[in-house]
């Protein structure tokens, strides 16, 4: 790779590697370090949460007590399903959550439907805008269009429910009536079970919010590099015998895993702002 | 696989979209959906009312029928009643003008008889005077025996 190239021909690990790495302010060489961006996550979310609300909003332009169209029907399906399941998980004020899990629904089906485009398809794209626009070489140029395959973009919205999760425990109980709550629950309010108590809830705390994060992440990813793999038994076709079975398999296993992905993609969703619900709820009831 | 500050800038982003959505899209959704329920609610309860509506419009109509049957049938047995007394009353008067009639009738063939009976007296006693007149060969002066001659009507 000498000159300037739009074509890059890497072998199987060097393909996976690439398609894993961000598209970064700067190369990350720790695991964690604050001073960098995923410049494609937060575009790629930033999409779809920008296609959320003009989708939604241009629902509740037009929405009418009268005969619904059929894209306001769709639409107030989802409101339905979202308000029944808030009502009957948070026993409160709902003004924020119920919106907060509609938004966080349809989101996460946005940005985890990235993943059902063709994986080479938008890095291919964005190899050649920085070829022609920047100069770059294709294997210089990374993008993972998929932003709840990057645990940065689901644990920033898990991190987002802890903070909930904290302020309605706080504003529900009281400051005083929370601390309490930290350090007496669940075994008992003696004060030799504090540090027992208090060290519980915090794990609960961060388990709660790791898990929530990973879970959506794992998911994800995992269909994610399967779709890698997938797309390599393609990238091996050949005019043998091997090569065409390759393909054949790549198409086969391509649809398959696709079919059920449709699934995943859904699923996790639903499951992450089931739990965004669950947790809040959880939040305006005392032990 | 590495944390770094996409994470607090995706959570920032999470609330933005969220309050947005609180703002501008979840209020005008929910508020038709719940419009629409009323709506729905109100167009039952008023097809419910109509029903229980139509039900009595339907009993009122019964009873309305009922009573004009009623109503009908008494008209009909009055007119009866009076047409049977109109009859009676008829063949009451048909009847005194008959006996009216008749009586009439009876009283002037008994005038007829008495008249009659009258003349043919007068008759003999003309008669009777005449043959006497023969007997005696002799005018008899009507006015000399005019007492003689009444008490010969009389006794005819």
């Amino acid at each position: 790779m000498s000159a300037a190239d739009h074509h890059y021909a890497p072998n199987a690990t060097e393909y996976i590697v690439h398609h894993l790495a961000h598209w970064q302010t700067e190369k990350q060489k720790s695991i964690v370090d604050f001073s960098i961006i995923n410049i494609d996550t937060l575009f790629f979310s930033l999409l779809c949460l920008g296609l959320t609300l003009w989708l939604l909003r241009s629902a509740a332009k037009r929405a009418t007590s009268g005969v619904p169209t059929k894209f306001q029907a769709a639409i107030e399906i989802l409101v339905e399903m979202v308000e029944d399941q808030s009502k009957s998980i948070v026993h409160g004020n709902r003004a924020f959550i119920a919106p907060l899990a509609l938004t966080v629904f349809v989101w996460i089906v946005m940005m985890n439907a990235i993943d059902l485009i063709p994986v080479d398809l938008l890095p291919k794209i964005a190899a050649l805008l920085g070829y022609y626009g920047a100069g770059l070489n294709a294997h210089d140029v990374y993008l993972r269009p998929l932003p709840t395959a990057d645990l940065n973009g689901t644990l920033g919205m898990s991190l987002g429910v802890l903070l909930l999760m904290l302020y309605y425990g706080v504003k529900i109980k009281g400051l005083g009536g929370f601390i309490h709550e930290l350090f007496c629950a669940p075994f008992g309010s003696n004060p030799l079970l504090w540090p027992a108590n208090f060290l519980l809830n915090l794990i609960e705390y961060l388990a709660k919010m790791v898990s929530l994060g990973m879970r959506l992440f794992g998911n994800m990813y995992a269909g994610e590099l399967l779709f890698f793999l997938i797309a390599l038994m393609g990238g091996y076709a050949a005019m043998n015998a091997t090569g065409i079975m390759l393909a054949a398999a790549h198409v086969l296993a391509g649809t398959a895993w696709l079919l059920f992905h449709i699934l995943i993609v859904l699923l996790q969703a639903f499951i992450f702002m089931m739990l965004t619900l669950v947790y809040i709820g959880q939040a305006h009831e005392g032990h | 696989m590495s944390i770094n500050a996409t994470l607090f800038i995706q959570l920032i982003v999470f609330f933005i979209g969220a309050m947005i959505t609180m703002k501008f899209i979840w209020p005008p959704l929910i508020g038709a959906l719940e419009e629409r329920q009323k709506k729905i609610a109100d167009g039952l309860a008023a097809g419910e009312r109509g029903k229980q509506d139509l039900l009595a419009a339907e009993k009122r109509a019964q009873e309305a029928d009922r009573a004009a049957r009623d109503r009908a049938q008494e008209i009909l047995a009055q007119s009866e009643k009076r047409a049977a007394a109109v009859i009676e009353e008829a063949k009451v008067a048909a009847k005194a003008e008959a006996d009216r009639i008749s009586a009439a009738a009876k009283a002037e063939v008994e005038q007829e008889v008495q008249r009659a009976r009258q003349a043919l007296r007068e008759q003999v006693a003309a008669l009777a005077v005449a043959g006497a007149e023969r007997i005696l060969k002799r005018e008899v002066d009507a006015k000399a025996h005019a007492a003689m001659l009444a008490d010969l009507k009389q006794e005819l």
